[in-house]
């Protein structure tokens, strides 16, 4: 049997003020997965992947990453299982009061890196997505889809075993968006574990993945 | 424990490269508390100086014990061995009744009305000087002393000890007072310094919570900025009250030099300046752990 790296049992979410954003959601994904998560905006794309990472919790049902229950960790766990994940987000929260580089670094000066080691590691993240000759620009002096590709250097630069990336091309034209969706592949392809959202149907036409569809909150 | 380390000297690296970048709001809050601290801590000078004068005044704190005309030069020597074995007591003087009158001679004025006396009229007496100047003792002792064989009177001059303890007493309090108001000053400095700092910071935060840095990774720059403010602001207080004795202590050269006397204000010790540096820094722990506590928790990624 192969081990279910993440697994959802009929977790709902409901938001202060009654929204509920997910219903009944029931899934696994093995080690070593590459999955793609549909739907228009609003069905919980978001919600799934916050739940994962334990920045939001569910209502009801158990969420569980690596064998731990993330639904009902304690706070003061939560920042060890994030080390565990890769995260792309959707508004990519990139500090612009520093290089690419330090961006790119953080992840490992928050685990107490020796700063050599931690620039070595972030300069091979860089140079894995095609960043490193703009390792001292500013962030903002990046283009869209460089941009994105330095979240996937940050995300990366710690060696994670599950990626999540929130709609990672979404701003980006369908050339750019291709070479994100194949950089991740190729994370996939070397063992890790992939999640990303897309509303976009055509990596899923390229690729044919396993993909989840959402639908207002469930599982299609 | 190499990286537990390693994280403080970021976290001090990082602290004082914020220092650096924002020097003149760093020296402002520095100059704040400073101000705030010199005010007690000036007190306090004032007061340790006028305890050392008053001591000074006060190390005659004595009693006068009178003897009865009866008694013999066995009793004399007698009572001089027990004074002297008395604890509390420094040193004893035997006055005889000739070296009183004698005494009382040289006064001015005083020889013409002495010259019409027939026989002596003093007594002997011994005037036992006290090891400190505090009523309890002087009180305890005088009360002692009474008891005594062949002692028919005694005095103490506790009045004058008491009337100074009492006004030290009273400055004392009035400069806690002082201290206690202006520590609350100093802890809400602190306090909204490192609510603007946490502000900020707020996407520094964020982004660290979501990479997997503990609350105390994100807590600990926060302290260092509110202990190292706190230290700066203590040797502001230290610098101000320092300048201040220097330039009173220039005007009391002038009055020393008219009276003949010394009367030098103290500068503060070593061990003062220390103090006022750890209760400032313990100070600016305090504001910024209630800071932190309130305002870091309420940045949480979405």
């Amino acid at each position: 049997m192969a081990t279910d790296i993440i697994s959802f049992s009929k977790v709902c979410k409901r938001y202060p003020g009654g929204y509920e954003a997910l219903k009944d959601v029931s899934f696994a994904v093995e080690t070593g997965e590459m999955v793609f998560i549909t739907g228009h905006s609003g069905a919980g794309k978001s919600t799934l992947l916050k739940l994962i990472a334990a920045i939001e919790r569910a209502t009801t049902g158990t969420v569980l990453v690596a064998g731990q229950n993330v639904s009902s960790m304690r706070r003061p766990a939560i920042p060890f299982l994030r080390r565990n994940l890769g995260l792309i987000f959707q508004d990519q929260k990139l500090l612009y009061d520093r290089s690419a580089l330090d961006n790119v670094m953080l992840p490992l000066v928050v685990t107490g890196q020796p700063w050599r080691d931690a620039a070595k590691r972030a300069r091979a993240a860089l140079d894995k997505v095609g960043l490193l000759q703009r390792e001292r620009a500013n962030p903002i002096a990046l283009s869209g889809g460089e941009q994105q590709r330095l979240c996937i250097a940050r995300a990366v630069v710690n060696r994670p075993n599950i990626l999540i990336a929130d709609e990672p091309t979404a701003s980006l034209d369908a050339e750019y968006a291709d070479a994100i969706i194949d950089m991740f592949r190729s994370f996939n392809q070397v063992g890790v574990t992939v999640l990303i959202s897309t509303h976009d149907d055509r990596p899923i036409r390229r690729l044919n993945p396993r993909v989840l569809t959402l639908h207002r909150g469930s599982l299609a | 424990m190499r990286t537990w380390l390693r994280h403080h000297a970021l976290s001090f690296a990082h602290t004082i490269r914020r220092f650096a970048t924002n020097p003149v709001a760093s020296l402002l809050n520095a100059l704040v508390i400073g101000v705030a601290l010199a005010l007690p801590l000036g007190g306090y000078a004032l007061l340790a100086n006028v305890q050392h004068f008053a001591r000074g005044l006060a190390a005659d704190a004595q009693i006068s014990l009178f003897l009865a005309p009866e008694a013999s030069k066995a009793d004399i020597a007698e009572i001089q061995k027990r004074l002297r074995g008395t604890p509390g007591v420094r040193g004893v003087e035997f006055v005889s009744r000739e070296k009183a009158l004698d005494g009382l001679k040289r006064t001015s004025g005083m020889a013409e009305v002495i010259a019409t006396l027939r026989n002596n009229p003093l007594p002997d007496a011994f005037v036992a000087t006290l090891a400190a100047s505090d009523t309890a003792l002087t009180q305890r002792l005088e009360q002692e002393f009474k008891g005594l064989p062949k002692v028919a009177y005694v005095q103490a001059d506790s009045a004058w000890v008491e009337r100074v303890s009492s006004l030290l007493r009273f400055g004392r309090t009035a400069v806690i007072l002082m201290a206690a108001l202006l520590s609350f000053a100093l802890v809400a400095v602190t306090f909204n310094t490192i609510r603007l700092q946490i502000l900020t910071q707020r996407d520094e935060i964020e982004v660290s919570k979501l990479i997997g840095a503990t609350n105390a990774y994100i807590r600990r720059p926060f302290f260092y900025l509110g202990i190292l403010q706190g230290v700066f602001g203590g040797l502001v207080a230290c610098v101000i009250v320092e300048a201040a004795i220097f330039v009173l202590n220039r005007d009391l050269d002038g009055l020393a030099t008219l009276y003949g006397t010394d009367a030098r204000l103290q500068l503060l010790s070593l061990a003062d300046a220390f103090t006022v540096l750890a209760f400032a820094a313990a100070l600016g722990w305090l504001g910024t752990s209630v800071s932190v506590s309130k305002h870091l928790s309420k940045i949480e990624p979405r």
